[in-house]
């Protein structure tokens, strides 16, 4: 039997969790306040995900950039080639809060979504 | 055919600048060349921002007589320079009875240096005048024509008024040679670039020496002597009122403690011979040793409050008193070398004696008829009144922009600093102009804007904006195209 | 002259929930003022998640949390002057109890304000590297975090490539990851104390993530780099923080981020007289959140840093509720008490508690990493809360409520103090 010991990063909370692992399964989760935290760590000792939260470029934009999130977490190992994808990609301004930009980043299956807006300059 | 300047002047300090400007009276062509990117990056822009009344200098030397005439013309110089001053008196405090006999030498050497004023003062009146001061104190030497100036400020001023009338400047212009042709000079920049000039001014401050050395003049050598400092926050400027030495001992100068003419407190200097001119740096040890010698003047000061520490170099003369005068080697080539403390004081009188010397050497100086003494004030928003503040935005919107928030200095004050002689072209060249970074968040608010209107004003990306110059670009890319 | 039912100076998460605050309980005449061009302070650049899981039940971004109170605002009708400065605030002179606000803007030109009353949410500032006294050269290339963060999110420009990061406070930690995600190299960050200052989930997914790795115990020593940051010296650092000769690394980097603290922004309150709390660095208030300055509430960073924008909001709701209760003319009655943090406690808020209040939560912070103590809220000796907590540290703001039957057993100063679990 494995031990790991997490720190959960569902939310602020920071639930100190100890996962009992037995061939890769896992058997067990304790130090957590609420199921989130038992899913967090299933999740964290087999497939890791995280939101990604960045920045795309807009063109004719009153800012040069829109803040953009993934609509959910994505496999922890796809972060920078979601990077690399979202980097060469620029959207025409005004960006709607909410807009989604991409349908499915990087085959996860998870849109990629503008998390602030941007008018489109006046001339 | 070249343009051959009549004079140009080596070195945008404090000495270069009141130089030019003392030229710039007369019908001459003049230049001013400075290695750095901006004017005053030397020890006019690291110093104690003192006005010396001129009771420490050995009598007879330059020193001694330049600081007392450049005391004597400060009120005019700043006046119309529009520089803030203020006599807020020196006091050189005694811990001993040694050091009692000191003062009384100091007292002694003010009398006859001419210092107006000179008086011992007991302890009791020592602490009812300034009640910060330690306890220990034995007395005090009381100086009321010492004064506090902002040498940066004063300098930029003196250039810019020099430039208004007429003079030139070139920056990023390091000499790295001097040769004569048909009886001129030509100075050569480190870039291969040549520049003829009639006479040269030497105020190239600890690098005076090298310049004198071009033209064969290997008469004097300057060593840079470091200066650590700290600079307080304005909460803490109060401290004192007086500008609070400590005396001249076998230990050391000690170190003293200032109000600033803009508010904060200032705390140093150190003093250390290194062999690098270029050496700011602050050391763990230097600023150790400015604590702990501040203390024993002031035990109250608040060291909590720094909100910078910087170090300055002075250019030390080897044989101790200011170099002034035609070299030896060109009759020409007048030297304003060696000026360390009181450099800033005596600056006005230098620079009258600068250009006798010229004279002497048989420059002509015909007077020009509209040479103005006065500069146009800078706007300063943080000192105006509700009245003013509401007619200026009427004038210019862009006095309504708050860039600076700890200093309140507006976009327009920043414009202004761009755009005016000498042009502002990085960010710390801003920030001496406006005192926009200089409070207690040190740029962190602002920093980004001001980088952005530099960016808009020169036509500069914002990933060419520098803080000074050179290699110190602020930011390195664009984010997305690093990888 | 226009006289204002409210002046909210600040327009962030705070200013915008202290004005709805009072919206929502009938005052109408109300103005916000913010120094940005858009309403949301700080939280426009914070693009990162972890925001709103107390008050919306769900994870948003800065900007999201910041868009949704920014909406309620406009669907309210709420005025807002925007790019709009305030250079100082004052007791009107004509007796009447109201406050001048003094502010300007290039489109109003320069602007006296009339109010009955004032909520203050200026937010906070980052401390500089000057109030470090870090020896070495000043060159280019040292930022504050939220600096670095302002170019990277709002301006899309690179501070550096290679970064060393002194100090784990939260916007350090978010920036590590930040850089690191637009192709920057971050070396280390460095915490002078044993304990970082951030939030454990943020030393998981910003540094843990990408193997970046944190040293406790270490500080910079030195600055490298005359016209450009070159490198840095980091020395391990002993008990009382001084670094221990012999263990200094160098590390080249072109850039030093700094995340060490950060400091309300009062100048404005301290100009009026508001009499302020030198632990916090914010106002002394009540628990209305009303300062020593009556009809002047104070909320959020500038009252005292708070870890989670949510207990910000919360806080700042309150304040604009107090802010309408005032209005109405009615007085906190009853004799009022001090609050005091005592025994690893390093400050609470409110410092003033009124006796007779209704239900009140104590906000506060220890001062070093705690386990298995118990927070225990006494009045002279009698024990009025005592509450077992596993593990208590600097970088989590604490908030303890305290119901009405509690309140009504205070007669005196009230302390909030750690135990030993297990000690009575």
């Amino acid at each position: 039997m494995e031990k790991r010991n997490l720190t959960c990063i569902v939310c602020p909370m920071g639930c100190s969790l100890e996962v009992e692992l037995e061939n890769g399964m896992v058997r067990s989760v304790t130090g957590n306040s609420c199921p989130r935290g038992a899913e967090y760590a299933k999740n964290e000792c087999t497939h890791p995900t995280r939101v990604l939260t960045t920045t795309v470029k807009v063109v004719d934009g009153k800012r040069p950039l829109a803040s953009v999130k993934s609509a959910g977490a994505i496999p922890k190992e796809l972060l920078f080639e979601a990077m690399k994808t979202i980097n060469c990609l620029s959207v025409p301004a005004p960006v709607e809060l909410g807009q989604v930009l991409l349908t499915d980043l990087c085959g996860s299956g998870i849109p990629l979504v503008a998390t602030g807006s941007v008018e489109k300059t006046e001339d | 055919m070249e343009k051959v300047y009549d004079v140009a002047v080596i070195g945008g300090g404090v000495v270069g600048g009141m130089t030019l400007r003392e030229l710039s009276r007369y019908q001459l062509k003049t230049i001013l060349l400075e290695q750095a990117e901006d004017v005053v990056m030397g020890a006019s822009k690291a110093n104690s921002a003192i006005v010396h009344a001129g009771f420490d200098a050995e009598p007879g030397t330059l020193k001694a007589q330049y600081n007392v005439e450049g005391n004597a013309l400060m009120e005019a110089v700043t006046g119309e320079l529009s520089v803030p001053f203020r006599r807020n008196g020196s006091m050189v405090l005694a811990f001993s009875e040694e050091d009692l006999k000191t003062l009384r030498d100091l007292q002694e050497r003010g009398r006859k240096n001419g210092v107006p004023g000179v008086r011992l003062m007991s302890r009791e009146e020592a602490l009812s005048q300034e009640p910060n001061l330690s306890e220990e104190i034995k007395g005090a030497l009381w100086a009321p024509s010492g004064g506090i100036v902002c040498p940066y400020e004063l300098a930029t001023a003196a250039i810019g008024n020099a430039m208004d009338n007429g003079a030139e400047l070139k920056t990023g212009f390091r000499v790295t040679g001097i040769e004569k042709e048909n009886g001129n000079f030509v100075v050569i920049s480190e870039a291969g670039e040549k520049l003829y000039a009639r006479y040269l001014v030497n105020a190239a401050g600890v690098h005076a020496d090298e310049v004198a050395r071009m033209i064969g003049d290997d008469s004097f050598s300057i060593t840079p002597r470091r200066g650590e400092y700290m600079l307080l926050d304005k909460t803490q400027g109060a401290t004192v009122f007086a500008t609070i030495f400590q005396p001249p001992t076998k230990m050391g100068k000690g170190v003293l403690v200032t109000p600033t003419v803009d508010g904060n407190l200032l705390v140093g200097p150190t003093s250390e011979d290194i062999s690098d001119k270029a050496d700011t740096a602050t050391t763990p040890e230097g600023l150790e040793k400015v604590e702990r010698l501040s203390k024993l003047s002031v035990p109250s000061v608040n060291l909590r409050a720094v909100i910078t520490s910087f170090a300055g170099l002075r250019a030390t003369p080897g044989g101790g008193d200011f170099i002034i005068g035609p070299s030896a080697a060109d009759a020409g080539f007048i030297n304003a070398a060696g000026i360390e403390s009181p450099g800033l004081t005596a600056s006005p009188a230098i620079a009258v004696a600068v250009v006798k010397h010229l004279e002497e050497a048989g420059l002509v100086l015909i007077k020009r008829e509209d040479f103005s003494s006065f500069r146009k004030p800078f706007p300063k928003f943080r000192r105006m009144s509700g009245a003013e503040r509401e007619a200026l935005i009427r004038q210019d919107a862009s006095f309504g922009r708050i860039v600076c928030r700890c200093e309140t200095i507006t976009e327009g004050e920043i414009l202004a600093a761009i755009r005016r002689n000498p042009p502002a072209r990085d960010v710390d060249a801003v920030k001496r102009r406006t005192r926009a970074g200089m409070g207690r968040c040190q740029g962190g608010f602002c920093g980004p804007q001001v980088v952005e209107i530099l960016s808009r004003e020169l036509g500069l990306p914002m990933d060419e904006v520098t803080k000074c110059g050179g290699a110190s670009r602020m930011l390195v890319g664009k984010t997305k195209e690093t990888q | 002259m226009e006289r204002l039912d409210l002046v909210v100076i600040g327009g962030g998460p705070a200013g915008m929930a202290a004005a709805l605050g009072a919206w929502h309980q009938g005052v109408r005449n109300i103005l916000i003022l913010d120094r940005e061009a858009q309403l949301g302070g700080i939280l426009e650049q914070c693009i990162h998640n972890g925001f709103g899981l107390h008050h919306f039940k769900e994870e948003l971004t800065g900007p999201e949390y910041a868009a949704r109170y920014a909406k309620e605002v406009a669907d309210c009708g709420i005025c807002c002057l925007l790019d709009t400065m305030v250079l100082d605030l004052a007791e009107a002179l004509d007796g009447s109890g109201d406050k001048v606000v003094t502010a300007v803007s290039s489109k109003e030109g320069y602007l006296r304000i009339h109010a009955k009353t004032v909520v203050l949410a200026m937010g906070c500032r980052e401390r500089p590297r000057g109030a470090l006294n870090t020896p070495g050269t000043r060159p280019a290339g040292i930022y504050t975090a939220g600096a670095a963060q302002k170019f990277v999110n709002i301006k899309g420009y690179m501070p550096g490539k290679e970064v060393v990061i002194l100090g784990s406070g939260d916007i350090g930690l978010i920036m590590a990851r930040r850089m690191t995600l637009e192709g920057a190299k971050v070396k280390a960050v460095c915490e002078l104390m044993p304990y970082s200052g951030g939030l454990t989930r943020n030393i998981v997914q910003c540094l843990e993530d990408f193997g970046i790795p944190l040293k406790l115990s270490h500080t910079v020593v030195r600055i490298h780099g005359r016209e450009r940051v070159e490198g840095v010296t980091i020395a391990a650092v002993d008990g009382s923080r001084k670094p221990i000769p012999g263990s200094e690394e160098f590390i080249p980097c072109d850039t030093l981020l700094l995340s060490v603290g950060l400091i309300p922004e009062n100048e404005l309150s301290r100009a009026a007289g508001v009499k302020m709390d030198p632990v916090t660095g914010g106002a002394v208030v009540d628990q209305n959140r009303q300062t020593s300055l009556p009809g002047v509430f104070a909320c959020g960073n500038v009252l005292h840093v708070h870890d989670l924008v949510d207990y910000v909001s919360e806080e700042a709701e309150l304040a604009g509720q107090s802010a309408a209760a005032y209005l109405r003319g009615e007085a906190p009655c009853g004799g009022t008490v001090e609050v005091k943090a005592r025994d690893g406690v390093r400050y609470v808020v409110p410092q003033r508690l009124c006796k007779d209040a209704g239900p009140v939560s104590l906000y506060f912070r220890v001062g070093d990493i705690y386990k298995d103590v118990k927070i225990v809220v006494k009045c002279g000796e009698k024990v009025l809360l005592s509450r077992p907590k596993k593990k208590v540290v600097p970088g989590e703001m604490e908030r303890l409520p305290l119901t009405a039957g509690i309140l009504s057993q205070i007669d005196g100063d009230v302390t909030v103090c750690l135990e030993q679990k297990g000690a009575e």
